[in-house]
Formats: structure tokens, C-alpha cells, sequence
């Protein structure tokens, strides 16, 4: 293949293409290589004034505690912030929002990719309206609500919201997928004696996983970025990460320890780091799913 | 399938949508048409050593009774979205009377919290789209061409921007352009300015956010055009080379024309994403200088002290019907799609 003409080329722009993907990497990746490295130093050097390069050694950093690492940040925000509150708060939230929000939307999905009328076109229109509003527009509807009922500020109201925004795009996902297991499948075996249910049980359960990790990556990220909902939603006391860290701009710039924020913001990045790094290929996939086929 | 069965299978996810995004709409809607209570004022007789002086206080107690009562608050009808933070027809028809050109006009109309917020969301989504868009397919020709063993880290790293938390990768950005952040810092040397702030201008300010927009969109539009290169035949490719076209000529007319349709799709789905650009606001503290429409109803919501549901509320609903009206020839040519299928 490499051999073909079409795949041949110069070698001028072996190297401009070369120097190009070099150039962007660094753009996409610099800005977090810098703020992981300056996590590990004291505010003077990750904002210093004087030199750039004083993050990079760590002058002041060794001049106030000795060594040219600090995990100072790490311990003002874990300990003294309780940011592991937070993290468990995050992971209450995350949990339970892809758990139900894929549980409602393979059920979903299934029945809208194997309906032929005119009301499952209508749905999945709406969905794509509701998709495509910001997600604050509906929080301004929660609030008084939420407030008379007495069901403000708890984890568990905000994990139904983030299931119900989610589900627009998880019906859109999980139905394009279905569509792609052939019909005879189930209804072979609905011929075989088996109700609609007993044939999704048994014949499309097992075979729609690949689909369902995808979604749910993506689920994932819808619960875990998200900033509107959780910080209108959620009292102070059982904030998310990103919230808090929204938070913790307007206390910790009071007292000075902007590091707390930067190691709290490194803390909540790591977990989203893995998940590319393990799923790149089901992301891309999603990405490009509803892309590549029209 | 079966009406029922269709009914039993699509309940529980129709029943989330019903109640936590269909009726808050109509919860927003109701809202919008109310606005807070005054306060309550009492005439209380203060008295000092000298003498006895009336003020006016506010009666805290009656106050709150009247927002137990009616906690939407009063009735106002349409009057919230044609006052000065919305809709702002009086001051609109006043800056049309008396200014004489166009310029002078849109630099009134600029002034009002609206349409500032609404040229910032437009200046945004029509700055970012095409250079999402160029760059996007710059980077998916140029990973292309790199060995295969190169392809997945650089795929790894391009993802970066994008997945990470809007709110955390908008931070990360500031923290670097910040004035003691490195960028800053580095430009106040170069230009031998120490006062020299990106925060401190409105054209740097949105430079700042649209330079963001870019940063973490790009790779979404680079992931899709990079898919769709691996759908291009290569018989073309190569018959058009044979054919004497220039590297140059076969992306133009080749590459190009297969890519149209994923163009399409990519400025849908940044028409959709920029439109609702909220987080880099908050991460830059850039609110003095720009604002969109997201920002007012958070801001509404969470600004101040009293929480202005009828504002919030009156904003979101513009906010739908431009979604809508943006929307619209997506939502046509579904609709044909699904009769010529069903046909």
C-alpha cells in the first residue's frame, strides 16, 4: 500500500506535515503537561513574574520548602479543602447517572429502532431539540420546584436531572445502534414462542454491549463536566469536583493558595486521562458515529 | 412492534424527559411572566439620645409571609422581556430616534446586557466555526500521513482538549495567559508593558475565549474529518494522480468533496456547542467584558442575593427559540429523510 502512487511524496512535505502534527500536539498537550508540572510547585513559581523558568526548576519552590517538588497544593486541597468529599460526591453523581440513564436508554432505544410509526420519529425529534438546549435554560425551571418540595440541594434529585438531560442523546446513540443488529434476530425468535421482552432478554442483551460502553463513556462525560446543573443544583455541602472548584476560585484567591485550586483542577483531570487512554477507540467511534453514515 | 409493548419499553425514559425537561419548559415559561415581590417597607421611629427620627425598613417578616404566599411572586405579563435587561424595546426605539448612523446605533444597542451577550455568542460561533473547521482538517490530513505506530498516541493527545471538563481545560488556559501565568508574563516582557493584561481589554478578553473555542474544538472536528479520510478511495486518489493532478489539485478535488458532507455536520454541532458557550466566561472571570446568554441566567440564578426566577426565566425562553430557529433546517431535512425512507 505504501508503495502506491498516491501515497507517495516529497520530502519537503514529509517535513512540513511532520513539524505541523508536532506543533499542534504540543498546543493541545502543552497547557496540561505545564499545569500537572506546576501543581507540584508553590504559587511564586507556577505564577511567577520574575522567570518562566523558575516553574520549570523550582527556585522558589526549593527556597520555601526545601525540595524542588511540594505536594502542598495536593495536601491544602485533599485535606485541609476536604476535596475527597467532592471526589465521592463525583462518584455517587457519575455512577448512578450512567447506570440509570443507560438502563432507561437501551429500553428506549430498542423500542424506537424497532418502531416503523410516525410517533417514534416524532420522539427522537424532540430529543434532538432537547439535546440541543443549553442545559441552564432547564435549571431556572428546577429551582422554585425543587425548593417547595423540599428536594433542593440533594444528590439524588441531581442524579435524576443529569439522566434526564442525558437521555436525548442516549435514545439517539443507543437507536442508531440497534438499528444495526439485524431484525430477524429478535423476531426469529419471537416466532420461537418468545414475548418482545424474552427476546430483547435473550437475543439482544447479549449482543449489545459494545454499543452500550460507548454510550455510556459518553454519559459518563455528560455527568462529569457538567457544571450548569450541578452548581445551581447541588448544596454546598454535597457539591461535585467542578463546582467546587468554581468554589474555590472565589475563597482561595482571599487567602492567597491559588495552588489548592490547581492541584484540585490536576485531581480532577487525572480520572479523564485513563478513561481516554482506555477507550480511545469506543470514543472515536461515538464521535464519528452519527458523523460517518450520513 | 406493537403500540403497547413500544409504550411499556419507551416509559421509563419518556417519563424522565417528560417531567425533568418538558414541563421545566413550561415551568420556565410560567416564571418568566412573574417577577419578584418588592419589599415590603415600614415606617419605624428611630431613637437616638437627642432626638427621634422616622426611616424606612424593610419588614422582613411581612416580606417573607408574602413570599410564602406567592412564591412565583407578582404577575407582569410580557413586561419582563421587554425591559432594559432583555428584549429592551423602549431604549432600542429611543437609540434608533436618535442616532444617525448604523454604527452609532449598534454601539448603543451593544450597551444593553442582552445584546451585548448576543453579539458575543454570535461574534464566537462565527469566529470559531471556520477555524475549527480548517485546522480540524489540517491536523486529520497531516496524522494521516504519519507512520502507523505515531497514529494512536497523537489520536490520545488530540483528545485531550476536548474531554477534558470545559470548566478545567477554560482554567488551565487562564491560568497560563493570566498576567503572572507564563503567556502573560512573556507577553508583558516582550512588549515592555507591566500593566499589560488580557483581562483588562474587551478585544483580548474575547481573543482569550475564542482562542479556548478553538483549542477545544478543534479536535472534535479532527477526529470526524480523520474518519472520513479513511472512507476516501484510494482508486480515486491515485486515478487522479495518474490523470497529472497535483498533490494540492487531488486534495481540493478529491479529498475536499468527500469531506462536504462531514463539514455540514461539523457546523451543526458547533452552531449548537457555541451557541451555548458558558464555562470559559466563568474560568477567565471574563463577565465584565463578555458575556453570552447562559452566563445571564446563571448570573440571574446565582449572582446575587435574591435569586430572579422572572429574569432567568424570560431569558431562557429566548434562549430556546434562538436554539430553535438554529435548529430549523436540521429538523426539515430529517423530516424529508424519514418520508423518502418510509416512502
Amino acid at each position: 500500500m505504501s508503495s502506491s502512487v498516491a501515497q507517495r511524496r516529497s520530502k519537503g512535505l514529509i517535513w512540513f506535515t511532520t513539524s505541523f502534527v508536532v506543533l499542534w500536539i504540543f498546543i493541545a498537550a502543552g497547557p496540561f503537561l505545564w499545569t500537572v508540572w506546576g501543581s507540584f510547585k508553590v504559587q511564586p513559581d507556577f505564577f511567577s513574574k520574575t522567570d518562566w523558568r523558575n516553574a520549570l526548576y523550582g527556585v522558589m519552590t526549593t527556597a520555601e520548602t526545601g525540595s524542588a517538588f511540594t505536594g502542598g497544593g495536593y495536601y491544602g486541597a485533599w485535606v485541609e479543602q476536604e476535596f475527597w468529599r467532592n471526589t465521592i460526591n463525583t462518584g455517587i453523581v457519575v455512577f448512578f447517572t450512567v447506570v440509570i440513564s443507560l438502563t432507561f436508554g437501551t429500553l428506549g432505544g430498542y423500542a424506537l429502532a424497532r418502531s416503523g410509526f410516525r410517533y417514534a420519529f416524532w420522539l427522537l425529534m424532540a430529543g434532538l431539540v432537547f439535546r440541543a438546549m443549553p442545559h441552564i435554560t432547564l435549571v431556572s425551571g428546577y429551582l422554585l420546584p425543587f425548593f417547595e418540595w423540599n428536594v433542593w440541594g440533594k444528590l439524588s434529585t441531581t442524579i435524576i436531572v443529569l439522566v434526564a438531560i442525558n437521555q436525548p442523546f442516549t435514545l439517539w446513540m443507543l437507536h442508531s445502534f440497534f438499528l444495526n443488529i439485524p431484525k430477524d434476530m429478535d423476531e426469529s425468535a419471537m416466532v420461537d414462542g418468545c414475548t418482545r421482552f424474552q427476546a430483547f432478554r435473550y437475543v439482544i442483551i447479549p449482543v449489545m454491549w459494545p454499543g452500550v460502553i460507548t454510550t455510556g463513556l459518553f454519559s459518563f462525560l455528560l455527568a462529569y463536566n457538567d457544571f450548569a446543573v450541578t452548581a445551581v443544583l447541588l448544596s454546598s455541602e454535597n457539591q461535585t469536583m467542578v463546582p467546587r472548584i468554581y468554589s474555590f476560585l472565589g475563597t482561595v484567591r482571599e487567602t492567597g493558595d491559588v495552588m489548592f485550586a490547581v492541584a484540585a483542577v490536576v485531581s480532577a483531570m487525572v480520572p479523564l486521562f485513563f478513561l481516554v487512554l482506555f477507550f480511545q477507540r469506543q470514543i472515536v467511534s461515538g464521535l464519528t458515529a452519527g458523523a460517518v453514515k450520513g | 412492534m406493537k403500540h403497547r409493548t413500544f409504550f411499556w419499553f419507551i416509559l421509563p425514559s419518556l417519563a424522565a424527559m417528560f417531567f425533568f425537561i418538558a414541563l421545566p419548559i413550561v415551568s420556565v415559561a410560567v416564571q418568566s411572566l412573574f417577577v419578584e415581590h418588592e419589599q415590603i417597607m415600614t415606617e419605624v421611629e428611630n431613637c437616638g439620645p437627642f432626638k427621634c427620627e422616622t426611616v424606612l425598613q424593610v419588614d422582613t417578616e411581612a416580606t417573607a409571609a408574602l413570599q410564602e404566599e406567592a412564591p412565583l411572586g407578582r404577575f407582569n405579563g410580557l413586561g419582563t422581556y421587554t425591559n432594559r435587561k432583555h428584549l429592551a424595546f423602549k431604549e432600542v426605539g429611543v437609540a434608533w430616534d436618535e442616532t444617525e448612523t448604523l454604527g452609532e446605533f449598534m454601539s448603543e444597542l451593544i450597551n444593553l446586557p442582552f445584546y451585548k451577550a448576543l453579539f458575543f455568542t454570535l461574534t464566537y460561533t462565527a469566529v470559531v466555526t471556520p477555524f475549527v473547521i480548517f485546522l480540524g482538517l489540517g491536523v486529520a490530513l497531516a496524522v494521516n500521513t504519519l507512520p502507523r505506530i505515531v497514529k494512536g498516541p497523537t489520536i490520545f493527545v488530540s483528545l485531550l482538549p476536548m474531554i477534558v471538563t470545559p470548566l478545567i481545560g477554560a482554567l488551565i488556559l487562564f491560568w497560563m495567559v493570566d498576567a503572572d501565568g507564563i503567556i502573560g508574563a512573556t507577553l508583558q516582557r516582550i512588549f515592555n508593558d507591566p500593566n499589560l493584561s488580557l483581562k483588562a481589554s474587551t478585544p483580548l478578553t474575547w481573543m482569550m475565549l475564542i482562542v479556548y473555542g478553538i483549542w477545544s474544538s478543534t479536535p472534535f472536528s479532527f477526529i470526524v474529518f480523520y474518519a472520513g479520510l479513511q472512507t476516501v478511495p484510494s482508486e480515486t486518489l491515485e486515478a487522479a494522480k495518474i490523470d497529472g493532478a497535483s498533490r494540492w489539485q487531488a486534495i481540493r478535488y478529491v479529498v475536499v468533496p468527500y469531506m462536504m458532507p462531514l463539514v455540514v455536520f461539523i457546523t451543526l454541532m458547533q452552531l449548537m456547542d457555541n451557541f451555548r458557550v458558558f464555562e470559559p466566561i466563568i474560568s477567565f472571570s471574563a463577565s465584565a467584558k463578555a458575556t453570552s446568554l447562559s452566563w445571564i441566567i446563571f448570573n440571574d440564578l446565582r449572582g446575587g442575593d435574591i435569586q430572579l426566577f422572572g429574569s432567568a426565566g424570560a431569558t431562557s425562553i429566548l434562549t430556546i427559540l434562538g436554539v430553535a430557529i438554529l435548529l430549523s433546517p436540521v429538523l426539515i431535512r430529517t423530516w424529508r429523510d424519514f418520508n423518502r425512507k418510509r416512502a
